[in-house]
């Protein structure tokens, strides 16, 4: 990487001082790229107050209303020892994580109709900094909502039990498992016109999903059919793999990588087809 | 290094079957200023954006500063600039971190971009208003620090896609000098515009653009050139009686419905035929026909054309006019 600082040179009044760009190698260049993208859309996020309080809002209700309404019925079925809340709270980070992840779809196909993003792609910036920008942005905010809802899960009583590495673990690997997933709405944002009709479309493939899981309850409590659904599913992979290292409710390693594995393999599917729908010259 | 900034061979366009571009040649030299002039939904727009590399052509072959603006995309990208007819700017954040932002993505080191960001501010009256967001300015300030983020760095070529579609006379003066300023500066720019007035006050070469195609390229001398010297205007006392005053014309020379007076009175612009009476006697003919058939004139008089004219006889309808 060569850094040519050039010398702020004042001259005549004919040619005003202009600064001349930092010559930098291309990965570097689109990571810088990414990071500014993703520090406009935090700013967005920031300065969106309905947003801002719906998305931290919903999750608490989320914990709050699961731990009291279900905390008898499927607390009966827990293995001895586990109450529901520490069951449950791992759980509600895979389930907030899914649901933000249509977010990306959202706030995507909201940039693609501003004129904005018509100027980001007359600019010399790498293109999939756009694309980026966005997952990364929603990853910080994902992780931010986690953590509220820890906050809010030690209030009624929650506790990690694995200690201080294995709680942040549980925690990053649903983070980085949503940032796979965020790509793959990232496509649905570019391919559906419209931010509702984004939105719409997560919904329906999110919601089934999520449900159909070990999210919020143990999959021996589904019916065999759906049981059988969702133990192949990379939802009931990820709550595991919270939830044991969260409170140790099981092995941890192989959901784990379970999870990591389907992570790596969204990435690799969606970041080429997304960036590929992004920089294709329309039509 | 060439000398021509714009190269346009017989570039086409075509979204699904509707022809956006049927063949499209235009040169632009270094330091020159360029205005593309046409009416709404003739082009103007899609042949900016593929000079901007933001659409290729669907046939044809377009250069930039010696470029292919297909194949050599990204290098074109780092030597334009592009302000667009929608301000492209982001209405959540301040117009300081608007111009913070663009400059770190044309790879400015954050500390130049905020010293650039301070200067274009100055320079285009935002002082005031930089650190309030970008929603809360009116359609002139958005223009204006749409401009400064084009200016970031300096653009070898600026791309004005209709910089003053929908501004207030005193918006438009404001975005006038300072675009009068760049060409001082002697920045190359293409212009477009619907406004007559706009392209004769800041380019040096006016292309006439309809349906698609250049229909004449010149100065604007030279564009009231083609309509021929001098034409005859006719104003009538109101808006009747203008079947009556077309009929009173017919075979004088070639009559044309110019906009009507602010005040709502009809008004017509006879233009000499090649071979007909010109000057004083078209201006006598045209007087006695009109008095022969008892039409109510308000006003005649002989006038050098303008590019409205010239406008109407070349694509037989009405431009815009400059909102007053």
């Amino acid at each position: 990487m060569t850094t040519t600082t050039p010398p702020p040179t004042e001259t005549t009044e004919q040619q005003p001082w202009t600064p001349v760009p930092v010559d930098s190698s291309g990965i570097s260049r689109a990571w810088r790229d990414a990071v500014v993208v993703t520090r406009r859309n935090l700013r967005h996020f920031m300065r969106k107050p309905r947003l801002l309080v719906f998305s931290t809002i919903q999750p608490v209700m989320f914990v709050l209303l699961f731990a009291y309404v279900f905390a008898g019925t499927v607390g009966q079925d827990l293995p001895d020892g586990l109450d529901y809340l520490s069951y449950l709270l791992p759980g509600i980070f895979v389930q907030s994580t899914m649901f933000r992840t249509t977010q990306t779809a959202v706030g995507l196909a909201e940039d693609l109709e501003k004129g904005v993003v018509d100027r980001f792609r007359s600019m010399p910036m790498t293109r999939s900094a756009v694309l980026l920008g966005r997952t990364l942005a929603d990853l910080v905010r994902g992780m931010a909502v986690i953590v509220l809802m820890v906050l809010v899960g030690y209030l009624i009583g929650f506790r990690f039990t694995e200690g201080p590495v294995a709680a942040i673990g549980s925690m990053l690997v649903v983070g980085l498992f949503g940032f796979g997933l965020s790509w793959a709405f990232v496509l649905v944002g570019l391919k559906v016109p419209g931010a509702e009709a984004a939105q719409s479309a997560g919904f329906v493939f999110v919601f089934p999903l999520v449900f159909v899981s070990s999210v919020f309850v143990p999959l021996e409590t589904l019916p065999s059919g759906l049981a059988a659904f969702a133990a192949i599913s990379p939802i009931t992979l990820a709550a595991d793999s919270a939830r044991a290292l969260a409170i140790g409710s099981g092995p941890w390693l192989p959901p784990t990588l379970g999870t990591l594995a389907w992570t790596v393999a969204l990435l690799a599917v969606f970041v080429p087809l997304s960036v590929r729908a992004y920089t294709a010259p329309p039509e | 290094m060439t000398d021509l900034v714009v190269e346009v061979e017989q570039v086409t366009r075509s979204f699904g079957d509707f022809e956006a571009l049927t063949g499209v040649d235009l040169t632009l030299r270094r330091g020159n200023v360029l205005g593309l002039l046409g009416p709404n939904g003739a082009g103007k727009t899609t042949l900016v954006s593929i000079l901007a590399t933001l659409l290729p052509p669907t046939t044809g072959s377009a250069r930039v500063l010696g470029l292919d603006v297909v194949a050599d995309a990204a290098a074109v990208r780092r030597r334009i600039g592009l302000t667009g007819q929608y301000a492209a700017v982001d209405g959540l954040l301040t117009g300081r971190e608007n111009l913070q932002m663009f400059g770190e993505l044309f790879h400015l080191r954050p500390r130049d971009a905020a010293r650039r960001a301070d200067e274009l501010l100055e320079r285009f009256d935002l002082v005031d208003a930089a650190d309030r967001r970008a929603s809360t300015y009116s359609g002139g300030m958005r223009r204006r620090l749409d401009l400064a983020s084009s200016l970031l760095v300096r653009p070898e070529l600026l791309f004005l896609d209709e910089p003053t579609t929908g501004l207030d006379p005193r918006s438009r003066q404001q975005i006038w000098q300072a675009v009068r300023e760049l060409v001082g500066q002697g920045m190359t720019l293409l212009l477009t515009t619907q406004y007559l007035e706009e392209a004769d006050q800041l380019a040096d070469r006016i292309a006439v653009i309809d349906r698609g195609a250049i229909i004449a390229e010149g100065t604007g001398d030279e564009l009231k050139e083609q309509v021929g010297g001098q034409v005859v205007e006719v104003v009538l006392v109101d808006d009747s009686g203008q079947d009556e005053a077309r009929r009173a014309l017919s075979g004088v020379g070639r009559v044309e419905a110019g906009t009507p007076t602010p005040d709502g009175r009809a008004r017509f612009v006879v233009a000499p035929d090649v071979d007909g009476p010109g000057g004083v006697a078209l201006l006598a003919a045209v007087s006695t026909r009109l008095d022969d058939h008892d039409v109510a004139v308000r006003d005649v008089g002989l006038r050098r054309p303008t590019l409205d004219d010239v406008f109407l006889e070349l694509t037989g309808g009405t431009p815009a006019e400059v909102p007053a």
